[in-house]
């Protein structure tokens, strides 16, 4: 009677399709890469360096007027578009490269300039100036944030369960980066850090969900004295199945809620997330438990040892 | 079977009651306040808050409380933001030459929540509004600077001495001496060895040149640079403090930064002003001995400069300094008491005190001058690249005849304004930059789009979790009920371990609360699960509880800490915004493991434990 029926005796064949989603996933990541190669990215301020000033009119106003007054007033290079509504202005200045103190005063001057253009009722709602220096870092220590999210996961997952499974979690994580960054390249939707952040974020919840289906594999190849490897995996996968749609349903939920309301500073941080839940699901069953099973996860490596009983005994303790 | 021991009842009890008294200080309004500081010479004292109550009593506005806070200040809380501008208007007009006042808010929290030091969630910029400044320090320019000192010292030394020389010059980081012989190169190399332990001191010859080289070790560069920074900090701190700012944030940021942080504060163009400033003051000797209309012609005698006093006057003055800038340590502005013209009476620190006796003792009755200088960072467009050029002027404001020697204490007279007058002895209490900043990176946020963002924000944490709700109910039952329970737990945990870490709120931090209260309901879905596949396998309701929970605990653990690997390394190189998304993802695992695992196992034993079930709702 209760909903839960729906998707509890189910016995898909997911690994007979491993090789099928294996091509799949190749093509889309070799298209990504191809993307983010030739195409690159649309980088928000914070790793481009650069200024951006968010202002409120009381009267809605025309983009052209403004781009006119600042070109009279020697900012030929502003980029005006509007931000949600015809009442609200953002403004990008490119990043200077000399002049250095220069550019953090330009949004003064941005500001003053279109004050006594508009008379009155102009607010500032925001101004955000990044240097190009700081910009630089930024990238950098973007990249090895993810590098050593990658390599300390991979360390855990290596020593909790095994080296095999340990690279299957990883070329997961590595995938569902690699497809949510490239859809940001392919669309050309700004990639700002809040988007970095969602990525990484993404890392931990694909992660949640492969351990889990590893986690049950584990349980499945102590308890199950028959069975290959594939069927045990099989069956794991829909073991957990209810779980896995059960939990990304509620956190796309929220995260819909997020993409929906939360404003537009956070809509490239939800959307990255959605992409990564989503995708994360599927690179769980297809890139991590079928590279652990490609690489010959066997039983053998898995029956409990005395170094794996060790480590179930600390965690047994709540 | 399936019943937790009392006390374990009674900690999960104690630990919910905990959070909930630490979250409770975020529904009480907040009063608008206006902070009170006390300066040098006018500490915040009792009799402080007699004097403001007086005053705004006479001016008529109602003052809802005085209080006295930590750390020397004061907060006049009042009822109406209106009521809180008329107050400010009033320590403005009345109270200003004493004490610093800064528009704020505070929760008007009952005393016992105050006693347990309970407070609201600590907004960050994004949420409140605000400025962000990052400043780079020029470590460089520091170093150089020192060297530059040295270089002063070793002349001076050598000079003492009678050791010749035939050039000093500092170049590529060193400074090199220049002899005519060995035997005076061997003698000045002993004496800056001795006088100067800081230095490297090295020798050379290049062909009838005879050389001491001397240069900062590498050590010694550091401290140099770490002073510098620290001094940058000073100065700035003393100088946003006279802004008016409560709560400012200023602090290092890695080798040589520094992030300035005012919450409320709206003005970033008078901000960047004010931290780039420099101005300060010199006194020296009028040089009464040459005439000036020679120097006018050229001929500016050794020892002397010419300089001009503010109406134009040209005038000479004495090269020797006889104290500078940092040597002042306190300045205040007011009034001569015989001309009634703007003043600003000066306090020296010890050294400079003596020296200014010393020459004041030596010289009663010659004239005495003042120099005001002003160095800013002009940027100019030539051939349309904007290049960045160091101004600085020096004008002489006032010259007087020194009547009697005095030392650490006096006035200086010849300012414009009394405007001008509040300037100086504003930057010149703040200190002068022990190296030059520039701005690298800044956020200022309206208030109006920090409101925006905290109602949003707070908009998708409610509607996310009325979705997760009402799905869990559906899909569970009685167990989703349980789970729904624990998850408003959780969300008030979060809320009040944030609120008593202090850890700042930023609105990507609101993001991980509503995806932790996404993530958080896994650890029960996952509980739930095994339940169903332990009661399908034919176990009994009691049984399938605890295997249920029994089995599924090590991948909870597994997954979530997994999860927190993510979130410690977006803390440890996240900036800012992101920072503030580690710390409320770290804290919601945490918490919701609590409230998942030990939470919901309670809650389910309390309804299910210790008796025959028939079957369960799930």
């Amino acid at each position: 009677m209760a909903p839960a029926q729906i998707l509890t005796d189910l016995d898909i064949d997911f690994m007979g399709k491993r090789y099928i989603a294996a091509v799949l996933s190749a093509a889309v990541l070799v298209l990504f890469l191809g993307a983010m190669l030739f195409r690159g990215f649309e980088f928000g301020l914070d790793f481009t360096g650069g200024t951006v000033i968010e202002l409120g009119y009381e009267e809605p106003v025309a983009i052209a007027e403004i781009t006119g007054t600042l070109r009279d007033n020697g900012f030929p290079d502003a980029i005006v578009q509007y931000f949600g509504s015809r009442t609200d202005i953002l403004i990008r200045l490119p990043p200077v490269e000399e002049g250095e103190d220069a550019s953090a005063r330009r949004s003064d001057q941005v500001v003053r300039i279109l004050s006594e253009a508009a008379g009155s009722g102009v607010e500032l709602r925001r101004v955000e100036f990044v240097g190009p220096q700081v910009g630089e870092q930024l990238r950098e220590q973007g990249g090895l944030a993810v590098l050593f999210a990658l390599i300390g996961i991979l360390i855990y997952v290596a020593v909790r369960f095994e080296w095999r499974f340990a690279l299957g979690a990883v070329a997961a994580l590595v995938h569902d980066v690699i497809f949510t960054v490239g859809i940001f390249s392919i669309f050309h939707i700004e990639f700002d850090l809040t988007v970095l952040a969602a990525v990484l974020a993404v890392i931990g919840y694909s992660l949640n969900d492969t351990i889990v289906i590893f986690d049950r594999i584990r349980e499945n190849f102590r308890k199950m004295r028959k069975g290959s490897v594939i069927e045990i995996c099989n069956r794991s996968i829909n073991q957990t199945l209810s779980r896995t749609i059960i939990t990304s349903g509620t956190t796309l939920l929220v995260l819909l809620a997020l993409y929906f309301l939360g404003g537009a500073a956070i809509e490239g941080f939800s959307l990255a997330l959605i992409i990564g839940v989503l995708v994360g699901t599927y690179s769980t069953i297809y890139i991590a438990t079928a590279m652990a099973v490609w690489l010959g996860v066997s039983k053998q490596d898995l029956l409990p040892t005395p170094a794996v009983k060790e480590g179930e005994v600390v965690d047994d303790r709540p | 079977m399936n019943r937790y021991p009392l006390w374990k009842n009674l900690l999960i009890l104690a630990v919910v009651l905990v959070g909930l008294l630490y979250a409770l200080p975020n529904l009480f309004p907040q009063d608008p306040s206006i902070q009170v500081t006390g300066t040098r010479d006018n500490p915040v004292t009792e009799a402080s808050a007699a004097e403001i109550a007086a005053a705004m009593e006479n001016a008529a506005v109602p003052v809802k409380d005085i209080e006295r806070l930590p750390g020397d200040k004061l907060l006049v809380r009042f009822t109406t933001p209106s009521e809180q501008l008329r107050g400010a208007e009033v320590m403005e007009q009345t109270l200003s030459d004493r004490y610093n006042s800064a528009l704020t808010t505070s929760p008007d929290l009952p005393g016992w929540l105050e006693a347990l030091n309970a407070q609201p969630m600590f907004l960050g910029l994004d949420l409140r509004g605000g400025i962000h400044v990052l400043i780079d320090v020029d470590m460089e320019a520091a170093v150089d600077q020192a060297l530059e000192r040295y270089t002063g010292d070793i002349r001076t030394e050598l000079r003492k001495q009678k050791v010749r020389y035939l050039t000093i010059t500092r170049d590529a980081g060193r400074i090199a001496v220049r002899f005519r012989d060995e035997a005076a190169r061997d003698e000045a190399q002993q004496i800056i060895r001795k006088e100067f332990r800081d230095l490297t001191v090295d020798t050379g010859a290049e062909g009838a040149n005879y050389f001491v080289y001397a240069a900062l070790p590498p050590q010694i560069q550091e401290e140099v640079k770490d002073f510098a920074l620290e001094q940058n900090i000073t100065t700035l701190r003393n100088r946003v403090n006279a802004l008016g700012v409560a709560e400012p944030i200023i602090a290092r940021q890695g080798e040589r930064r520094i992030v300035v942080q005012l919450p409320g504060a709206q003005d970033p163009a008078r901000l960047k002003e004010l931290l780039g400033a420099t101005a300060t003051l010199e006194y020296r000797l009028v040089d009464t001995e040459h005439d000036v209309r020679d120097a006018l012609d050229g001929r500016v005698p050794v020892g002397s400069a010419l300089y001009r006093e503010r109406n134009g006057q040209p005038i000479l003055l004495s090269r020797r300094v006889i104290v500078t800038g940092d040597q002042i340590t306190d300045a205040s502005a007011g009034f001569d008491q015989q001309s009634g013209s703007p003043a600003v009476f000066v306090n020296l620190d010890g050294q400079g005190a003596r020296r200014m006796r010393n020459v004041t003792t030596e010289n009663v009755g010659k004239p005495m001058a003042v120099v005001f200088i002003e160095s800013r960072t002009v940027t100019r467009m030539v051939d349309g690249e904007p290049v960045k050029e160091r101004e600085r002027t020096e004008e002489v404001i006032s010259v007087a005849n020194i009547l009697e020697p005095f030392g650490r204490r006096f006035q200086t007279t010849g300012l414009d304004s009394s405007d001008e007058a509040h300037n100086l002895a504003l930057l010149l209490r703040a200190g002068a930059l022990a190296a030059p900043i520039e701005i690298v990176e800044e956020r200022t946020i309206g208030p109006s789009l920090g409101q925006d963002n905290i109602d949003q924000g707070f908009r998708s944490v409610m509607i996310g979790l009325a979705l997760v709700v009402v799905f869990m109910a559906l899909y569970y039952r009685v167990f989703g009920l349980v789970a729904d329970l624990v998850l408003i737990v959780n969300l008030v945990l979060i809320v009040a371990v944030l609120s008593a870490l202090q850890a700042t709120l930023t609105m990507p931090g609101i993001a991980g609360i509503v995806l932790t209260v996404g993530m958080a309901v896994d650890a029960n879905v996952l509980i739930f699960e095994r339940i169903r596949e332990e009661i399908r396998n034919g176990s009994s309701p009691q049984a399938s509880i605890h295997a249920g929970y029994d089995k599924a605990l090590s991948t909870i653990v597994d997954a979530n800490i997994t999860t927190l690997i993510a979130a410690t390394v977006l803390f440890s190189f996240g900036t800012g915004p992101i920072k503030g998304f580690a710390v409320t993802l770290f804290i919601g695992i945490l918490t919701s493991m609590f409230t998942a695992i030990l939470g919901s196992r309670a809650v389910i034993n309390l309804i299910y434990g210790g008796r025959r079930v028939p079957r369960l709702a799930i």
